[in-house]
């Protein structure tokens, strides 16, 4: 191995790296904030990626139909709860918001020329019908169970990445696809080529990343989630609905989800089943991170993505072993400088 | 059983409150009311069922019984409509957000009002700051590192920057020196003056019967005495009970 193919293969790392850190992010933010470990991250991963090339496609993304099943689900319990509570008045708008919105969606896409479209405008599409999903997912599946235990909501987050892989095959086949780069430039750096597309992933992961901490740092809605995953009770007590804290985790995750796809679908050919193993070394950052520190997380993405870039040039065959195999000795390391803390009742 | 604290206009109605944790009730058939403007405390010994009761009101907790505030009659409470109408507890453990600021733990007291579109947050502050000035100093510190008589006003400070109707303290003088325990209840009554009606739950019943208007004794789960806070000072079963001899230097504390 000489110097260039290191270079190659350091460029590589990094760029799978940011994608893996923007996933580490919303691991730990999703478990901080509802201490679910969320299994689906990748899924959105994939069917952000997928959903962008059917519309590439020209092929109506069957995802929207997801987007309406789900929608209904919400409204349906939405609905029988407010008139539970005697609030007829709530429905028009859990109707407008769960059920119109879809709708819109899907008559979007159908009248919309969607080959024809910008890549821009594709990727805002896609973002449109898979984004949603995610606070969909956290109103059907989680929040009903928000009190359990954290052994439950892992359970529970094996069954919907099931259940998601499952739908992932129905609504875009066994085929995998990649989708056109955000930009073909190439940039020569002495013996270093550096391309475009490179750029793209870790200039957005670093915007993403940089939002997000102003996010939190500066506005009402991200210190109340701050807050949230800091002191439950506390929140609830400032009027802070864990309802409405969970719901807005959810979509951040859903938003770097379905970004992080559309960044690595140029790179990477996506299957529906591709996502698992994106999230979960998303998740093995996580981990470095002991699921609480988020710079530490990003940290343990990019040392993935370069160990797995390493690794595929020495033992390409055992590459995904010694990415998991890395879970062994930080698991060693945190169990021996972290004191156990007991869980709050 | 009726309550007989006959207050003009009452912020706080509870009427014959029931909350049982499995198949043990911690609270039966209690009732009190809370008159606007006034410090009502509710004294007992450990485990009678004190913060039981705030959880309750509060919507913290399933409960039977009646609860009316502000004229209304609130059906199966939660906590965020309780905030949203008026009422803030500040709990025994206080519930501090510890990484964050003071300034945004104050922040966030206003979060619910802020959802609501009032948006006046860095007035309130000010408020508090001239309440607390000793908030202001630490404005940028972390709420974790105060100490405990910071931590305590922090706590309160968070919660009346949602200008509530109603405060509902519970314990605010435990774990603190005698002097912050001053300082606290001197706050306490400062805000009365303002237009606050108080809850107050306390174990140092003779600094909450100082300060307060009406008082209930809670015992085992239920309202066993009641009546002005200054018959009740002075009343032979209570002072057996509660404020004992020796507890002279506290009351030079509490005035």
């Amino acid at each position: 191995m000489d110097f260039q193919i290191a270079l190659i293969l350091g460029q590589d790392g990094i760029t799978n790296g940011a994608i893996y850190a923007l996933l580490a992010l919303a691991l730990v933010l999703v478990f901080a904030v509802t201490r679910v470990i969320f299994i689906p991250q990748g899924e959105f991963v994939a069917y952000g990626a997928l959903t962008l090339a059917m519309i590439g496609n020209n092929v109506f993304p069957a995802t929207a139909w997801l987007l309406l099943g789900a929608g209904v689900a919400v409204a349906a319990l939405d609905g029988l709860g407010a008139l539970r509570a005697g609030q007829a008045r709530k429905l028009p708008r859990v109707l407008a918001v769960n059920v119109g919105y879809p709708l819109a969606v899907i008559a979007l896409l159908r009248l919309l020329p969607l080959a024809e479209l910008g890549l821009a405008v594709q990727i805002l599409l896609a973002m449109l019908v898979v984004v949603p999903l995610g606070p969909m997912m956290y109103r059907i599946v989680y929040q009903p169970i928000a009190e359990a235990t954290v052994l439950v909501l892992l359970i529970v987050s094996v069954a919907s990445h099931v259940a998601m892989v499952g739908l992932g095959l129905l609504f875009f086949g066994a085929e995998g696809y990649r989708t056109p780069p955000l930009s073909d430039a190439r940039f020569d750096l002495g013996s270093l080529s550096i391309s475009g597309q490179t750029i793209w992933v870790v200039a957005a992961s670093i915007v993403l990343i940089v939002a997000l901490a102003l996010f939190f740092g500066r506005t009402i809605y991200g210190k109340a989630l701050r807050a949230t995953a800091i002191n439950r009770n506390g929140a609830r007590l400032m009027g802070i609905p864990p309802a409405l804290a969970g719901k807005l985790t959810f979509l951040l995750a859903a938003l770097i989800g379905v970004l992080s796809g559309v960044l690595i679908s140029p790179i990477t050919t996506i299957y529906y089943d591709s996502g698992f193993l994106i999230g979960l070394k998303g998740f093995v950052a996580a981990i470095i991170g002991g699921l609480a520190s988020y710079p530490l997380a990003a940290f343990g993405a990019v040392l993935v993505g370069l160990l797995e870039s390493f690794s595929s040039f020495w033992a390409s065959a055992y590459k995904e072993v010694l990415v998991f195999t890395l879970i062994i000795p930080v698991l060693v390391w945190r169990s021996l400088t972290s004191h156990h803390v007991e869980e709050e009742e | 059983m009726a309550t007989n604290n006959r207050a003009d206009r009452p912020v706080l109605k509870v009427e014959g409150l029931c909350v049982s944790y499995g198949k043990v009730e911690a609270l039966t058939d209690a009732s009190i009311t809370v008159g606007e403007g006034q410090i009502v405390t509710v004294i007992g010994p450990n485990g009678a069922g004190k913060t039981t009761m705030l959880s309750a009101i509060m919507g913290l907790l399933p409960s039977r019984g009646r609860i009316e505030f502000d004229s209304v009659a609130m059906v199966a409470p939660e906590v965020e409509t309780m905030v949203a109408s008026g009422m803030n507890l500040v709990p025994e453990k206080r519930e501090l957000f510890g990484e964050m600021s003071v300034e945004d733990n104050l922040v966030l007291g206003a979060f619910q009002r802020y959802r609501m579109g009032l948006r006046d947050h860095a007035q309130t502050m000010e408020e508090i700051f001239t309440l607390f000035p000793r908030l202001r100093e630490r404005r940028t510190q972390m709420a974790g590192t105060l100490s405990g008589g910071e931590r305590q006003m922090l706590a309160v400070g968070r919660a009346l920057m949602a200008k509530p109707k109603l405060l509902m303290l519970d314990e605010p003088s435990l774990g603190l020196a005698p002097l912050i325990t001053r300082e606290i209840f001197r706050i306490v009554t400062q805000l009365r003056s303002r237009g606050v009606s108080i809850l107050l739950v306390e174990q140092n019943a003779r600094a909450a019967l100082q300060v307060a208007d009406y008082a209930y004794v809670l015992e085992t789960g239920g309202v066993a005495m009641e009546g002005p806070a200054s018959e009740l000072a002075g009343d032979r079963r209570v002072i057996d009970a509660y404020l004992g001899v020796g507890g002279k230097h506290q009351e030079m504390l509490a005035t």
